[in-house]
């Protein structure tokens, strides 16, 4: 008869490298800042780089945000989305176009007021063209990834040319709010007004998206919709509907997106969405689909990414965010959601 | 014995031969049939596209891999018969060379890409594809010193391919020049590859690609590698996708960003493809025929549309002949929903 095996159990707490791991993707961030930090000789000129890299970066965040959760909810994968981008891009501008005497009379709170008329138009038309955009377009084809495409792809090219033929295949040029024009100089760093107040935006939609999320009943749905969506509908509600509901904020935060986009550009184009959307598809896939902190983590990365190398070598701007995914992938292959799950 | 030459993968319904027929006729014997360089434009563009269509076809319809950077690997295959040329002289080594080259690339860049997004996600393959596409396409607009940027490059081919080459010879009324041997190479390369391509569908490779379409779980199963096949077909894809690619390059001699690697031109692809019938090969052949065809006359027939309508609202702007993607874009639609085997499905209902 052998002796019991020896058990000793012991108390160690685990090592640092392993209770850092889970905040790893969070801590990328500010290694990112750190190293444009070291690469960039002059520091008034990276701060006026990380600046606009985070204003870039919340803007890309606020149309990925919605495609992420779309997918998250309902395995619907939207190549489509782009078009809402360049419809709330138009409709915000039309907008502000036609309150021209607003946006160009030297108070702030006249030209605030014209850019929130502006993006409540833009969001309710893309809101309204989500849900119709569901209905006709991905209703029928819940549950293939291949028709998905294909049919979102076709939504893209109609809409596309439909911008076309309401606003003329022209751009369409458009200047920043009075007060919003010029910057502010900090620390010897000239910074753009209008980007901050994308920062300031983009902070506002991630908290209040964190809060329904996180604090309401409906929030709770979702997430739980993203988890298991089955069990969700076991506990008898109608997924569906939720869905719909996300899909539709979806829509209308990629038209905020889009004026957002506009303003930062001053111009907008029929195909403007769609190049947007590389690096939305970039962020997405970092973030992990159906991860709305890993997106938002993402977007920032990418953002700060692109404004670095930009200034360093102004060709490899987009191969470095090529880069960053792939790198990513190889670390974690399903995005950096799995830590960070909504 | 054509039997034999299709590989056993022939089209299938009568009506369907005859269409077939047409579209091989009418493209061998353009040079003949119609007189103007314009003809000979439309025949070897739409050779080279049932070409580039009929590779993407056997990724998208044949695998049910959806990839955005098609482009990639045709305009690979173009540049690297521009850059050839460029560095060795106007020589048929050149041409070989380049050719080659690009295709290497383009295997290279496929493998890459499909070892690294297929292992991951299916549904990353998209994604990832169309962020490459947009990558190389910007780079290669802004390297100009190696690529000659937004302008592109022309391309010297050798002397008895231009229309500058004269032979003595008359056949049905029209001179044999270069221009005429140069569009039978073009003619013959493709007639070649997509009886390659034929050839390769009907193996028992291209059977174990058509069971992983309809369930790759099934597939892998019975005891398929999924990921193996599947990267096979990409990289073979893309090796087709470069030789079309060189051939546009030779055809056409000129290269540049916006005819070789812009969206544009991808979405062109996936019209060709999904209106034409995704997972059979005689697809490309019409949808590239009949797309080609509609460039030039749809728009045509949109002008005078929009001129009859001119007094009424909306409508002639609708029609205006720069909007003709507008309506492509609806047939596609109603292609994926209503008859997703598109034309060549429908027409081998019909028997």
């Amino acid at each position: 008869m052998s002796a019991a095996p020896d058990h000793t159990p012991v108390m160690t707490r685990p090592p640092l490298a392993l209770r850092l791991e889970p905040w790893l993707p969070v801590l990328l961030l500010p290694l990112l800042v750190l190293a444009g930090w070291l690469a960039i000789p002059s520091a008034s000129s990276w701060l006026t780089l990380t600046i606009s890299g985070l204003a870039m970066g919340m803007m890309i965040f606020v149309i990925a945000s919605g495609m992420t959760l779309i997918f998250g909810l309902m395995d619907i994968i939207n190549f489509g989305h782009g078009a809402f981008i360049s419809f709330g891009a138009f409709a915000g501008v039309s907008v502000l176009i036609w309150l021209s005497a607003l946006t160009g009379a030297p108070s702030l709170l006249l030209n605030l007021l014209a850019l929130l008329a502006a993006v409540l138009a833009a969001m309710a038309f893309t809101g309204a063209l989500g849900w119709g955009f569901e209905r006709v377009i991905i209703r029928p084809v819940y549950g293939s990834h291949l028709k998905q495409i294909l049919v979102t792809m076709g939504g893209l090219i109609v809409a596309e040319q439909l911008i076309q033929v309401i606003w003329g295949p022209r751009e369409i040029h458009i200047a920043r709010p009075e007060m919003l024009k010029g910057a502010v100089t900090v620390m010897g760093a000239t910074l753009e007004k209008y980007r901050l107040v994308a920062v300031a935006t983009g902070l506002v939609v991630f908290l209040a998206m964190r809060a329904v999320l996180r604090g309401t009943r409906i929030g709770l749905i979702v997430r739980a919709g993203v988890e298991n969506r089955e069990m969700v509908q076991a506990m008898g509600y109608r997924i569906n509907r939720v869905f719909i509901a996300v899909f539709i904020a979806g829509s209308a935060l990629a038209g905020l997106g889009g004026v957002m986009w506009a303003l930062y550009q001053e111009m907008i184009t029929a195909h403007m969405g769609n190049e947007i959307m590389v690096l939305v598809f970039i962020v997405v896939i970092i973030g992990g689909l159906g991860s709305v902190e890993g997106a938002f983590i993402g977007a920032l990365m990418v953002g700060l990414l692109q404004n670095y190398v930009a200034f360093l070598e102004p060709k490899a701007a987009l191969i470095s965010n090529i880069g960053l995914m792939v790198a990513i992938l190889m670390w974690r292959p399903q995005g950096m959601s799995p830590v960070i799950r909504v | 014995m054509l039997k034999s030459v299709f590989s056993g993968s022939g089209p299938g319904s009568k009506l369907l031969i005859v269409l077939a027929l047409i579209v091989f006729l009418g493209l061998a014997l353009t040079p003949f049939l119609f007189s103007g360089t314009r003809a000979m434009e439309t025949g070897a563009k739409i050779a080279i596209f049932i070409v580039l269509v009929a590779s993407y076809d056997l990724l998208l319809g044949y695998t049910g891999i959806v990839s955005f950077a098609h482009t990639v690997f045709f305009g690979f295959g173009a540049y690297g018969v521009a850059l050839a040329t460029q560095r060795m002289g106007s020589g048929w080594d050149a041409l070989a060379l380049g050719t080659l080259g690009g295709v290497a690339l383009s295997v290279v860049l496929a493998f890459g890409v499909a070892m690294f997004s297929l292992r991951v996600r299916a549904i990353f393959f998209a994604m990832i594809t169309m962020a490459v596409a947009s990558a190389i396409a910007v780079l290669v607009s802004q390297l100009s010193w190696l690529t000659g940027g937004e302008d592109g490059m022309n391309i010297k081919i050798p002397r008895e391919l231009t229309p500058a080459f004269r032979m003595d010879l008359e056949i049905f009324g029209t001179k044999i020049t270069g221009r005429v041997l140069n569009y039978y190479l073009v003619f013959f390369s493709a007639f070649a590859l997509f009886l390659l391509m034929l050839r390769v569908v009907s193996s028992p490779f291209g059977r174990v690609l058509q069971a992983i379409r309809e369930n790759p779980f099934r597939a892998e199963a019975i005891g398929y590698r999924v990921v193996v096949y599947r990267t096979v077909a990409t990289c073979l894809s893309a090796a087709i996708a470069a030789l079309a690619g060189a051939l546009f390059a030779i055809w056409l001699r000129y290269v540049g960003p916006d005819t070789t690697l812009s969206a544009e031109l991808m979405i062109d692809i996936l019209l060709m493809v999904v209106i034409g019938g995704m997972g059979t090969l005689w697809g490309a052949v019409l949808g590239a025929a009949i797309f080609v065809l509609a460039q030039s006359y749809l728009q045509v027939l949109m002008a005078q549309g929009a001129a009859a309508t001119a007094a009424l609202p909306l409508i002639p702007d609708l029609l205006n002949p720069d909007r003709w993607l507008l309506w492509l874009g609806l047939l596609f639609i109603l292609s994926v929903y209503f008859f997703p085997t598109g034309i060549v499905g429908r027409l081998k209902a019909v028997k």
